[in-house]
């Protein structure tokens, strides 16, 4: 087979592994395709570059595509999601003033209940709240709003939300531009070694199976380039599944940390890779289940649920019409294109495209091609259940 | 609007390319020209300058933040969207591939913001142009100092001449299919491992 090489554009974070690992470990080669790893240095300018044809495939934030379909920013080019990248990441830090303040109001930084931490955050806060997201269309936005709004703040009224990319977020708390942030790994943790903030929750802990990156194409590429299209989603689909062996944690954070790709020191990275989060500059360990998934429960299926939810997150914001959103948002998630690359393979796929959001607080065996697929938990921190339109 | 000059935001934090791509400007047309220099409270800053147009490198992280901008919802605020040219030449291609963005105001007239463009991109160009050959001349000097380094060691070890050393090098790449750099490159860290 002739190798074709594939420009695919990324953002130094953990939750590239899949695209990096895919053309590393020799997944991509497999496939007879060579991924040409460009880093961009903003979202915007990688939604861009993906938009006009400068790379063919990029790692992107989830609601990217959704917000395309949407006219919210960009040159509205259709993109579409035909693989989930990664489930889960991000993390919720704070300054250490407020950090220190949250102790003495008797918060005991458990960094697994988001309705405590919330709370002890909402009482911490005297005038509005200066938190940091990489992106105005990101898994990190939606997760804070649905949070805090959830314990009763106005949103977004009495918040202050910043937009700082990610490699920058502990700068801007150490310059005290803001007084906590939402980041993807390894941000969060860098923010920690270098002594300007501690970690207060991660974001698994407000929804536990929320969809963070996805591999994006252009929809008109997706449909003219099937077979290529394919072969990528297989590479890093094994590349996923790859990651997800405990044995290869060592191996990935010492690729992931070279100078070329995130250029981060190999043991902040496997903090994320194992779960095991350190939090404040004293040491203090704490342990989180599905910090980063990048396999189990499927974690690949792009679900039209899935964006459903985050078009008409997206819409009560921007004051769009929910139902024309979250229907606009459900085109974007390729369920039908990530079957398709992934049929003959070993994956067990779920026989739906769709699922309630939310319901699951313990692992459940569904409907599959083998009948061995287990998902969830998925459930959203204040138990709501998430109902779609479509199925 | 459509008779009052443009006026123009250039985000820059380089002073000197700041005023190369003001100049640029000016010789277009007659615009009125702010350039903001601080990354910090970026956002705010645009909003109460209020420009129709805003120029930013592509490569500048901050640009995520002008995306704010673009979910203004107030009643006196702007949306500001990224400047897409319907009128099929291609400008915002030429503009991505340059390396510069153009942020513009709800309604503008695109070819009120051509002229704005093409100076932008042709100076951008040359930004783009500078930045590769500097690349290139630090890339060369590098190697040429790895090769020193190769050729002073062949030199020392098996005490022979500066050419002949050289020449030994030379023909390692030639047998091997490799650079002579790399050759180089190889012979110095192995050197490094074995002390």
């Amino acid at each position: 087979m002739k190798t074709t090489t594939l420009s695919v554009g990324f953002i130094p974070l953990t939750d590239a592994a899949p695209l990096i690992i895919a053309q590393e470990m020799g997944y991509a080669a497999e496939e007879g395709i060579a991924l040409d790893l460009k880093r961009a240095p903003s979202w915007s300018s990688l939604r861009d570059m993906l938009s006009f044809g400068r790379v063919d495939a990029a790692h992107m934030l989830s609601p990217v595509p959704v917000a395309a379909a949407l006219g919210l920013g960009g040159a509205g080019v259709p993109l579409s999601a035909v693989s989930v990248l990664s489930v889960n990441g991000n993390v919720i830090g704070v300054s250490n003033a407020l950090a220190e303040k949250l102790r003495r109001q008797g918060h005991d930084f458990g960094f697994n209940d988001a309705r405590a931490a919330g709370a002890a955050l909402i009482a911490a806060t005297d005038e509005t709240l200066r938190i940091g997201v990489p992106f105005p269309f990101s898994m990190h936005a939606e997760l804070l709003y649905y949070w805090l709004s959830a314990l009763g703040l106005s949103v977004p009224e009495a918040l202050q939300v910043r937009t700082v990319p990610p490699p920058l977020m502990a700068d801007a708390m150490e310059a005290g531009e803001i007084d906590a942030f939402c980041v993807g790994e390894p941000w969060g943790s860098m923010a920690v070694e270098n002594g300007v903030g501690a970690l207060l929750l991660p974001g698994a802990a407000i929804w536990s199976f929320a969809p963070e990156k996805v591999l994006a194409v252009r929809s008109d590429w997706a449909e003219t380039e099937q077979s290529l299209l394919g072969r990528l989603i297989r590479a890093s689909w094994r590349a996923g599944r790859w990651l997800a062996e405990p044995d290869s944690r060592t191996l990935a954070s010492e690729i992931l940390s070279r100078p070329d790709y995130l250029g981060v020191p190999a043991e902040v990275l496997d903090r994320a890779l194992t779960g095991r989060m350190v939090i404040s500059s004293q040491g203090e360990e704490r342990q989180v289940p599905r910090m980063l998934e990048f396999h189990h429960g499927a974690a690949s299926f792009p679900w039209r649920s899935q964006a459903e939810w985050i078009g008409r997150q997206l819409a009560a914001r921007a004051g769009l019409d929910p139902e024309g959103a979250g229907k606009a948002g459900r085109a974007t998630f390729r369920s039908d294109l990530h079957r398709a690359a992934l049929a003959g393979t070993s994956a067990d796929l779920p026989g739906a495209s769709s699922k309630l959001e939310g319901s699951l607080a313990e692992p459940l065996p569904v409907a599959s091609e083998s009948g061995q697929l287990f998902l969830g938990p998925d459930r959203f921190f204040d138990g709501r259940i998430f109902e779609p339109d479509g199925n | 609007m459509s008779s009052a000059q443009l006026s123009i935001a250039i985000v820059e934090t380089d002073r000197e390319r700041a005023l190369l791509i003001e100049q640029s400007l000016r010789e277009a047309g007659e615009f009125t020209i702010h350039v903001v220099s601080e990354i910090p409270g970026l956002a705010r800053r645009i909003q109460a300058l209020s420009p129709d147009v805003v120029l930013i490198d592509l490569e500048s992280p901050s640009r995520d933040t002008l995306e704010e901008l673009a979910l203004a919802s107030g009643p006196l605020e702007r949306p500001v969207a990224m400047f897409v040219d319907r009128s099929g030449d291609g400008l915002t291609d030429a503009a991505i591939e340059a390396g510069v963005s153009a942020y513009v105001v709800d309604g503008l007239k695109p070819q009120r913001v051509k002229p704005v463009l093409d100076a932008a991109i042709a100076r951008f160009r040359m930004f783009q142009r500078m930045r590769t050959e500097l690349a290139e001349t630090k890339r060369a000097l590098e190697e040429r100092k790895v090769i020193d380094r190769a050729k002073g060691m062949l030199m020392k070890a098996r005490g022979v001449g500066e050419d002949e050393a050289y020449a030994l090098l030379r023909k390692a790449a030639m047998d091997q299919g490799k650079r002579v750099a790399d050759v180089a490159q190889a012979l110095v860290t192995a050197a490094g491992l074995l002390g």
